[in-house]
């Protein structure tokens, strides 16, 4: 139902920041979501930056996927 | 990509296909789960993991896919306004095919209707700043996760004091209709495969009563490969063990609260109302409509229109199809006179829709 | 078939199908059109001529990568060298809306004249409207295509069957995502440029050098999901396209991720396919990859036995799903 990427934050100004995805640059609307740094990754969905990706938990989940004994 | 590669990995893919097997072989019954979410089903289909699920395990897709579920009397307001003189219609992509009761947005171009795809609400907005002896309408679509968009969009057109953006909002929310598909008695689900996206607004948390009051499994699941498999496996280990609570294996970008912020501006500028559903009919609290307060940005207020009744194509079963009761292989239309280059129905138009995804990806 | 042409009908899948077969084919019937290819082939006094025509409309006129008078002159020769035809003279009819700066119409026939020198053909004759204002998008050109079939390529095809590879000369979609990428509304920033070019001299050194060719295409509007389904449909063989196996440029995957694209119908517009027999599959990468049209050259699947007419895609995680036809545009979506 909606279609969200993760793109990371190389720039903001003000409320707006620029999203970075495979050599793909877009303005990422920052409007919805506070505390955001150079560096983050967002989901971007809409032109709007809708919510943080997390490293540790994306890894964490890799991880226990890759040691598992099947 | 970062955070889509990964988890396309095939090796976890072999690995969570044998656990999935394991434990259905322990389960030893039909098990239905519901991906609620048309991008999942989308996935589903791209990926083809059905191939790697045993058989007695089934997918339905649920009626989370905006387009399909979006009935025809507001297809047929959108159009309506399209015809206005003056007008700009601005909208996502998605909607353009979409046939109303007697036209569609693309066959209104061919009648001189000024239509604009964007990929944002913001660039319709840049539309009516640009254009300011036009009226600019919006048509907002979309569940959680694009409603709050559309409110910054009314906020951001309130400061700028700009007059002439509108928005025909048709968007509604998730957990209405959740419950209603519980409630159906001649549905059997035996899990929901949760909408990630949607998520990431609202937070896991808005599951709980379909866990609680219903005892049926959710869990929060991502759009790639693993994500799907995982999440089928932590409802089946829900089911093998007796249990139903919410799960969420997208954590690594939805909370149990959810974008608070993005939540308040959604309350902010919208409130609930009724909504009519395809294929669903009326379901209490389910849409949101904007605020008198934000009046002046409602294009049904502002300019409020009179419309023919509108009418569903007899023969199409997109009902039943949303309601996870049939799939498009039991259509009498299917393929023969609905297909995506001249759809009967919204399930066929939405390449999310069921029976587009059906129609693409399945072999025949 | 609805009763108005919607813009659809214009996008190269299913619904030109229908209009050629359902309008043109019955009201020009004959044997030459009958074939259904990218150029017709006929013959005069011993030799075998290549004939060919296409109308170029595009936003912007120009882009990353090229313009439409590149494009204009490319997509012709293309046409005809597919067919293995050496082109030798294109026309050049432009249809221009009244207000169109001059310097732009320079720049335009000053790209298409460097073209057409690169490619070794000439452009030996051409006509010129002017429309009102509102009755064109700024500047449209048509090219018509004549070139010469060489002995070498009188001998017909062996025909194609199960175990034949499917080569490709480099990435895909590359022109479709250098085009959206110049639309300000979209507002997306790429590297990525059009491969709009000639390929007549890429095509000439492969069929110079080995005998394993069996069928070329190029892939423009649909892709090459929609060009393999044609090239499939009714046939006794089906076709395999390995994901893994077929290049893309990371920006492509991520415009496609972003607005819901499936990169296998996005556009081409210096990308041709080549069916080849299997033995001389790698000889023919090979010779591709030495040409700068070619350095990323790949075999991306394959004709299988069963099932018949139909094409699969193998994907990335070893699952199989149908390729169909382009249905309509690719909009922008955000569900």
């Amino acid at each position: 139902m909606c279609i969200a990427i993760p793109v990371k934050i190389i720039e903001i100004k003000g409320k707006i920041g620029i999203g970075q995805a495979g050599g793909v640059k877009r303005k990422v609307s920052l409007l919805l979501l506070d505390e955001v740094k150079v560096g983050d990754y967002v989901l971007l969905h809409a032109g709007f930056a809708i919510s943080k990706v997390k490293k540790e938990e994306a890894e964490e989940l890799l991880e226990i996927l890759a040691s598992l004994e099947m | 990509m970062k955070y889509l590669d990964e988890f396309r990995q095939k090796e976890l893919v072999d690995k969570l296909t044998k656990a999935i097997d394991h434990l259905m072989a322990d389960i030893d019954r039909k098990i239905t789960l519901m991906e609620v979410c048309g991008t999942h089903t989308m996935a589903v289909f791209r990926y083809g993991i059905k191939d790697l699920l045993p058989h007695n395990l089934h997918l339905l897709a649920g009626p989370g896919c905006p387009v399909c579920v979006t009935a025809n009397d507001y297809l047929d307001k959108a159009i309506a306004y399209a015809r206005k003189e003056g007008v700009i219609m601005a909208t996502f992509g998605d909607m353009v095919k979409v046939p109303g009761s007697r036209s569609s947005l693309a066959e209104e171009v061919s009648n001189g209707a000024e239509i604009r795809v964007v990929y944002s609400c913001l660039e319709a907005l840049k539309i009516a700043h640009q254009n300011p002896e036009k009226k600019v309408i919006f048509i907002g679509i979309g569940f959680e996760t694009t409603a709050p968009t559309v409110a910054s969009s009314i906020l951001t057109a309130a400061e700028d004091k700009l007059c002439n953006y509108f928005v025909l909002s048709g968007h509604k929310i998730m957990p209405p209709v959740m419950r209603a598909l519980v409630q159906d008695h001649e549905l059997k689900i035996d899990g929901f495969i949760c909408p990630g996206h949607v998520s990431t607004i609202t937070g896991s948390k808005i599951y709980e009563f379909l866990s609680r009051d219903y005892g049926v499994p959710c869990v929060v699941a991502g759009f790639e490969p693993i994500d799907i498999l995982q999440s089928i496996y932590l409802i089946l280990s829900q089911i093998k063990s007796g249990q139903a609570k919410v799960e969420n294996e997208y954590n690594r970008a939805v909370t149990w609260e959810g974008n608070l912020k993005a939540q308040a501006l959604m309350a902010e500028v919208f409130e609930p109302e009724s909504s009519n559903w395809r294929g669903l009919g009326e379901i209490e609290q389910s849409g949101l409509k904007i605020r008198g307060k934000y009046g002046s940005f409602d294009a049904e207020k502002k300019y409020p229109l009179s419309i023919e009744e509108s009418r569903e194509n007899p023969g199409c079963i997109c009902g039943d199809i949303l309601r996870g009761l049939k799939t498009p292989l039991d259509c009498r239309l299917f393929r023969k006179v609905c297909h995506p280059s001249h759809p009967l129905g919204a399930c066929m138009v939405s390449a999310e829709g069921t029976c587009a995804a059906y129609y693409k990806y399945l072999s025949v | 078939m609805k009763e108005k042409i919607l813009l659809a009908h214009g996008s190269g899948g299913k619904l030109l199908h229908d209009l050629i077969r359902e309008v043109f084919l019955p009201a020009f019937d004959n044997k030459f059109l009958r074939e259904l290819t990218d150029s017709a082939v006929f013959d005069h006094r011993g030799t075998k001529w290549a004939f060919t025509t296409d109308s170029y409309v595009i936003r912007p006129l120009f882009f990353p990568g090229g313009d439409i008078g590149k494009l204009a002159v490319s997509g012709t020769i293309n046409d005809l060298a597919v067919m293995g035809a050496k082109p030798i003279f294109l026309s050049c009819s432009l249809i221009i809306e009244e207000g169109l700066s001059l310097s732009i119409l320079k720049r335009v026939i000053s790209s298409m004249r460097q073209t057409a020198d690169n490619a070794g053909v000439e452009i030996i004759t051409g006509d010129t409207k002017v429309v009102e204002h509102g009755s064109a998008d700024g500047l449209f050109i048509n090219t018509s295509g004549i070139g010469l079939l060489s002995t070498r390529s009188e001998s017909s095809s062996p025909r194609i069957k199960a175990g034949d590879k499917i080569v490709i000369n480099g990435s895909i979609g590359d022109h479709s995502i250098a085009t959206l990428s110049g639309r300000e509304e979209f507002d997306f920033r790429t590297e990525v440029k059009s491969d709009c070019a000639p390929l007549n001299d890429l095509i000439e050194k492969v069929l110079s050098q080995s005998s394993g060719v069996k069928l070329m295409r190029d892939p423009t509007r649909g892709g090459v999901a929609t060009i393999l389904n044609e090239i499939a449909i009714g046939k006794e063989f089906g076709i395999e396209l390995w994901e893994e196996r077929i290049p893309f440029k990371q920006e492509t995957i991520a415009i496609s991720e972003m607005l819901g694209f499936d990169p296998l119908y996005l556009a081409n517009e210096g990308k041709v396919i080549f069916i080849v027999k299997d033995e001389e599959a790698k000889k023919i990468v090979k010779i591709l990859r030495s040409h700068p049209l070619g350095k990323e050259s790949e075999i991306i699947g394959k004709m299988t036995p069963e099932p018949r007419g139909k094409v699969y895609l193998r994907t990335c995680i070893g699952t199989t799903r149908v390729l169909d036809m382009l249905s309509g545009d690719q909009l922008p979506r955000i569900c």
